[in-house]
């Protein structure tokens, strides 16, 4: 149905070719979060590798700095409607953090968990194979406490929600367990480019 | 709470069109949950043009669920808006709009939540806000609350008539403003925190919503003064 007298501001053919349907470019960085930003001691971080209850490795902060470093520039969207072109991140891809850990992934779902309580399902299939990392760095500097530092998930072919900001432990699940806002409606999987919003997309 | 069912887009008819200021226009749109959502929830609108090219954004329920029949958006006129834009000059009552939701769960208020209830908004960050008023008159206006707003001029405030008459008619409701730039104006401060937490005592749910510092600025503020970082629920647009 088109609406009547809506003609549309179309971007460039090359910002299109790269924006998923229904989302517009921003230059701005937006901020999506649930609450106050959390308040985070550096000396007192941790990330946690679980099976389910049970942890199977723990990284201070130095320890995790000293993991292998993965730089990856690209393009996110945010459920909400923005897309950001080529933004450059730095982290540790799930990828080493296993190898660190020494451990193959022991299911095939997992949970980001945030400092802030906040908890989002990812497949292991999709954190593996670089296409995800623990990121520590935003744009050559250290991820700003609003923009989910000092460490956030970058699941960045998904939509940004998985991303969760103030990582703090990635928990493997037997079954796709909803986190958040996939309780609240939001899809299971979250492809952009399939349009995968809400439960039914 | 789980919501699992699918969200479908709906053809929304627009029931009435009223100036709120200068910059934003009340659109009421017949809707199939006028009276199940909660207070806090937003819609999605997409706007197709005949090449089927589509556009986009979310606003925030301004009113509460009711009998009506219909929702009311109110939405502001942004320099270079391509959907803002249409709303403001182009769109008619009789206008059928792809509309869906109720979405969002975490900014969200009803009556069973109880209070006391400190609502903190910036600009048109106030309208998910008086979605949760209008509700709380309704539904529970036992329960205290108070709004702290900061909007640039008397004139820039959004529902100004309606939010001074419920605070000269509702006990238990407080309106705290903050008019940055009018004389003698001021951004909300640690004094002015202070002074509506101690009108209001200890909030059992705080929601703050506006621009992006606005947001930033404001819950910073609440936790300096020591309201615990689990009451504080936040909600930020613009970008």
């Amino acid at each position: 149905m088109a609406t009547r007298g809506f003609t549309g501001r179309r971007p460039p053919e090359a910002t299109r070719e790269r924006l998923p349907p229904g989302q517009y470019l921003t230059e701005d960085f937006p901020v999506l979060q649930l609450g106050p930003t959390p308040r985070i001691d550096l000396a007192t971080w941790r990330f946690t590798l679980r099976d389910g209850a049970k942890p199977l490795k723990s990284w201070s902060w130095e320890a995790f700095e000293a993991l292998p470093r993965t730089t990856w520039q690209g393009d996110i969207h945010c459920v909400t409607k923005w897309s950001k072109f080529d933004t450059a991140w730095e982290g540790v891809t799930v990828d080493d953090i296993l190898a660190d850990a020494g451990v193959a992934a022991p299911t095939e779902f997992a949970l980001a968990e945030g400092y802030d309580d906040y908890t989002t399902n990812v497949p292991v299939a999709d954190l593996r194979g670089g296409r995800a990392m623990v990121a520590t760095r935003y744009a050559g500097a250290p991820i700003p406490p609003d923009h989910g530092g000092p460490a956030r998930l970058l699941v960045p072919h998904l939509y940004f929600w998985k991303s969760a900001k103030w990582v703090n432990g990635l928990r493997f699940t037997k079954k796709d367990e909803a986190g958040f806002w996939e309780l609240r409606g939001y899809h299971m999987y979250g492809d952009p480019w399939r349009e995968q919003r809400f439960t039914g997309d | 709470m789980t919501e699992r069912a699918a969200l479908r887009w709906q053809e929304a008819e627009i029931a009435a069109i009223e100036p709120v200021t200068g910059r934003v226009r009340s659109f009421r749109f017949r809707v199939d949950f006028a009276e199940r959502f909660r207070p806090g929830q937003h819609v999605d609108v997409r706007l197709t043009a005949p090449d089927g090219y589509q556009a986009q954004r979310s606003y925030s329920i301004a009113s509460a669920p009711d009998a009506s029949g219909t929702i009311e958006l109110m939405i502001e006129h942004l320099d270079e808006g391509e959907v803002s834009g249409f709303f403001a000059s182009v769109a008619e009552v009789g206008d059928r709009i792809e509309l869906r939701g109720p979405i969002g769960g975490s900014f969200v208020w009803t009556g069973r939540d109880a209070g006391p209830l400190l609502l903190v908004g910036g600009g048109s960050g106030v309208v998910p806000l008086l979605a949760m008023l209008r509700h709380r008159d309704a539904a529970a206006p036992d329960v205290r609350a108070l709004l702290l707003y900061s909007a640039r001029t008397r004139s820039e405030m959004i529902a100004r008539e309606e939010l001074e008459a419920r605070a000269r008619d509702e006990p238990g409701f407080t309106l705290m403003l903050a008019l940055t730039r009018e004389p003698g104006g001021r951004r909300i401060d640690r004094a002015r925190i202070d002074a509506a937490l101690g009108a209001l005592g200890a909030p059992a749910h705080a929601f703050v919503c506006g621009s992006n510092p606005f947001v930033s600025a404001a819950s910073d503020l609440l936790l300096d003064a020591g309201v615990p970082p689990g009451v504080i629920r936040t909600e930020r647009f613009g970008g």
